[in-house]
């Protein structure tokens, strides 16, 4: 990627991120680690959380979108409890993942990002999730196989009556879809 | 306000509770009932933009949420959800909202292109916290009828409940069912990883790190002898109880443990009947074990 890109790509990220509310302290980060240390899953992310914010002010963001690093992140929270410099980092994580996808400068098999991009059409639809059309669009986008190994437990609830198959479409759709183009109208992906 | 409308909330299940989690919605409207609390349910709700879609579309997110608060400022109540993520997305809205006048002008336009307005300041409230806070411990005991004498409980909090924001217990170390397990004659269990990631969707999407992770929890509360795990949240429900098989290859050793929803566990000390519990939706045995150490001792 060409430096300007690069730079393109820091500063779309930095205007998103200071609009937060805490967000300008992203400047403040003393590179202390306590993120990485307190994240379930930093261990097998190519970048740890403390590392995102290394790659930043070197401006190789676009290494670490390519990477496996932000879905893997959970949206536990601890890091953000953590951070002795109040950095609201799982809204920094949110915002990498809207920024990988905006860019598409995603793994292509990251099955957290197909399994939220179901998601919302899904909610788009319907105004609500349904699991059984969500999991099944899940599957068919990733490994229709993996589903088989989900057979049994799909059966299990089944039996206990536990598993919805046609989705609950909300009486207020038709609103519901004007409030969302309207907020897609300004300028929101 | 009254006594009266202490007791009186709008309710939000969210999308799990409605599949899935039925069992959620059906114990937390038998214990509200035995309690008094009077839940009425949020009209015509939609999903609350969590987690997931909120990792693809922010302000949708918002505004998704916020439609739902548009409903409940209309009724004039506290709003009450038993879902850790729809719990954190609610308020996170209003916050976010609250703190950037620009975002809540955009908001509030989407919504009134769907014709609904909200002004802001809906109380979003997890159940749990009512019941702690709200009733306390008095309200509580007085309703026990077979106490959970001897029963060991891990109280697993998940994330989305304390943090980010900290407002109703420790984000670290919370407290709140550890309370609610002794007023009902039971025994918490000292819990480690009480508010360690579950793993949330990756049990579906990565599950190499999802079991591990619901793994170690499973294999923590069996290390300090409880009796089962008590969840306040349908995902943390979910991961923790479908994939014990699958866990317990993965880890080596036997991690099986019952888990219900903390409503149960509230039900069965209260001497609710088991169906109004919805206990047989359970997919370890929830029902043998409160058969054998609460409705039959
Ligand atoms: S905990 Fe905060 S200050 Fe420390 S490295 Fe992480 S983001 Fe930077
Ligand atoms: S919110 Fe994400 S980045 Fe932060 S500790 Fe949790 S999983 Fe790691």
């Amino acid at each position: 990627m060409a430096n300007t890109e690069a730079a393109r790509l820091s500063s779309e990220f930095l205007r998103h991120v200071y609009e937060l509310p805490q967000g300008k302290s992203i400047d403040k980060c003393i590179q202390c680690g306590t993120c990485s240390a307190s994240c379930p899953t930093s261990s097998a992310m190519e970048y740890g959380p403390r590392e995102i914010i290394a790659a930043l002010r070197a401006g190789v963001l676009e290494k670490v979108l390519k990477s496996n690093t932000v879905w893997l992140c959970a949206s536990c929270y601890s890091c953000s409890v953590r951070c002795p410099a109040k950095i609201p980092f799982t809204d920094v994580m949110y915002e990498l993942k809207r920024l990988g996808v905006k860019h598409n400068l995603y793994p292509p098999d990251t099955t957290n990002a197909v399994m939220a991009r179901a998601f919302t059409e899904v909610v788009d639809k319907h105004g609500r999730n349904a699991e059984t059309t969500l999991l099944q669009k899940y599957y068919l986008r990733t490994n229709m196989f993996k589903m088989f190994g989900q057979m049994n437990l799909v059966r299990k609830l089944i039996t206990r009556g536990r598993l919805e198959f046609l989705p609950h479409t909300i009486k207020g759709i038709e609103g519901f879809r004007k409030m969302v183009a309207a907020i897609e109208k300004n300028g929101e992906t | 306000m009254s006594t009266m409308d202490k007791k009186k909330f709008t309710y939000y299940p969210g999308c799990s509770v409605k599949g899935t989690n039925r069992a959620y919605d059906m114990s937390t409207r038998s214990v509200a009932g035995a309690l008094g609390i009077e839940l009425s349910e949020l009209d015509d709700w939609n999903c609350c933009g969590a987690t997931a879609y909120m990792a693809i579309h922010e302000k949708r997110a918002f505004v998704l949420s916020a439609r739902n608060l548009a409903i409940a400022e209309k009724e004039g109540l506290e709003l009450v959800t038993v879902c850790n993520g729809c719990y954190l997305v609610l308020n996170k809205t209003n916050k976010y909202m609250s703190e950037n006048p620009q975002l809540q002008a955009e908001i509030q336009k989407a919504l009134a292109a769907g014709g609904m307005n909200y002004r802001g300041g809906v109380k979003v409230r997890h159940f749990l916290d009512v019941i702690v806070n709200d009733l306390g411990e008095e309200e509580v005991r007085g309703c026990v009828s077979r106490p959970l004498s001897g029963l060991k409980v891990a109280p697993y909090y998940g994330c989305q409940i304390s943090r980010p924001f900290g407002e109703i217990d420790d984000p670290e170390d919370p407290q709140m069912m550890d309370r609610l397990i002794e007023w009902l004659g039971g025994e918490p269990v000292p819990f480690a990883l009480k508010a360690k990631c579950c793993g949330g969707m990756m049990m579906t999407t990565q599950p190499e790190i999802g079991v591990k992770l619901s793994g170690n929890i499973l294999k923590c509360a069996r290390d300090q002898g409880a009796d089962c795990i008590i969840t306040a949240c349908p995902l943390c429900q979910i991961n923790l109880e479908a994939y014990q098989d699958t866990i317990n290859d993965a880890m080596g050793q036997d991690c099986s443990i019952p888990i219900l929803y903390f409503t149960q566990l509230m039900g069965a000390a209260f001497g609710i009947n088991q169906k109004d519990l919805a206990l047989k939706d359970s997919l370890t045995p929830v029902e043998e074990l409160l058969t054998e150490k609460v409705y039959n001792s």
